[in-house]
């Protein structure tokens, strides 16, 4: 990725995102659905968004999915 | 780049926050219903004990107990929160300047915070997901908090510094070719000085600039992460919308020169 669409991702916002409080409220369901390879994201497009831009939600995310699929192996 | 561990946006703490996030007429749970209101607050019917499956049944009854079988289950759960509290700041490891016994002592603090938690808010588990997954979802959070904390005690760079230089390579503009975005980023500069609030501006120079992690600038600022990417997502609406305004970006993408 070089400068142009690294400033151009950032200064990027969706309207569908839902923020921080609720994407962390619901980060348990989420993380199941996509762990049961349900269509989350389509789902809950508020929150995919979320997760796609926000850095701390986003590693919390790929954290909790992956305990939940390590516990499964 | 995303925003909070390289750079990107948020959501405030007060009031309706602007446009569709706030407006959401409501979100379909696992197994209910859930309504925002118009704080942002979201309201939804619980599900029943009889909703859950077996093994979160049991979870919830055996933590609700007493005696020898509660703290049976509660010495299970300690252990599987410090299994994924390891495996979490193992995971998150290879990024961070901590290592060792540092690592291992953050990875049980936050499963004691966790088990903290889950214990005092196990009425508020609806069984919309697994019980172990509601679960580790706290400890994923305190491993998160407890990292954050650490850089805020062990700052790279002074919190409130400011160093305009650092911007390029924070975007990873190649510097053999500066003449194309030379101008590029001095406007970018110009709108964060005129258009951004002042609150706006510290945390764009903390997060953008700095690399300051988001949950280290919650502490700094004694926030929460909600109104810290809230603050940032209007921040880069008004950037976005000046570089517009002055023609760097048409089409709705970035005009390279």
């Amino acid at each position: 990725m070089n400068g142009w669409s690294a400033l151009d991702r950032f200064l990027r916002t969706d309207p569908r995102d839902v923020g921080c409080a609720q994407a962390m409220e619901m980060l348990h369901i989420y993380a199941d659905l996509t762990a049961a390879g349900a269509p989350a994201e389509q789902r809950y497009p508020g929150i995919a968004a979320h997760l796609r831009a926000c850095g701390p939600c986003g590693e919390d995310f790929e954290g909790l999915l992956a305990a939940v699929r390590g516990e499964a192996h | 780049m995303t925003v909070g561990s390289s750079a990107q946006q948020c959501r405030d703490g007060k009031a309706p926050p602007p446009g569709p996030i706030a407006t959401a007429p409501g979100v379909e749970y696992l197994g209910s219903i859930a309504t925002v209101g118009e704080n942002g607050t979201v309201h939804r019917t619980p599900a029943t004990a009889a909703e859950l499956d077996p093994e979160s049944a049991e979870w919830v009854r055996v933590l609700a107990d007493t005696g020898p079988r509660r703290e049976a289950a509660l010495a299970r759960l300690h252990e599987m929160l410090v299994r994924i509290a390891r495996g979490e700041v193992q995971r998150r490891g290879l990024r961070l300047r901590i290592t060792g016994a540092e690592l291992d002592d953050l990875a049980y603090q936050a499963a004691a915070d966790a088990l903290l938690a889950i214990t005092s808010k196990i009425g508020q588990f609806r069984g919309e997901s697994r019980f172990t997954t509601w679960a580790y979802k706290f400890v994923v959070f305190g491993v998160s908090a407890k990292i954050a904390r650490h850089f805020w005690q062990n700052p790279s760079v002074p919190l409130d510094a400011e160093d305009w230089d650092r911007l390029p390579d924070r975007f990873g503009f190649d510097p053999a070719q500066e003449a194309e975005w030379r101008d590029l980023l001095a406007a970018l500069r110009r709108a964060v000085d005129q258009e951004l609030t002042v609150r706006q501006r510290t945390v764009f120079v903390a997060i953008v600039l700095n690399d300051v992690p988001l949950d280290t600038l919650v502490i700094e600022l004694a926030s929460n992460r909600n109104a810290i990417y809230k603050t940032l997502f209007d921040a880069r609406r008004k950037l976005r919308a000046a570089l517009a305004a002055n023609g760097y970006i048409g089409d709705d993408t970035l005009r390279s020169s």
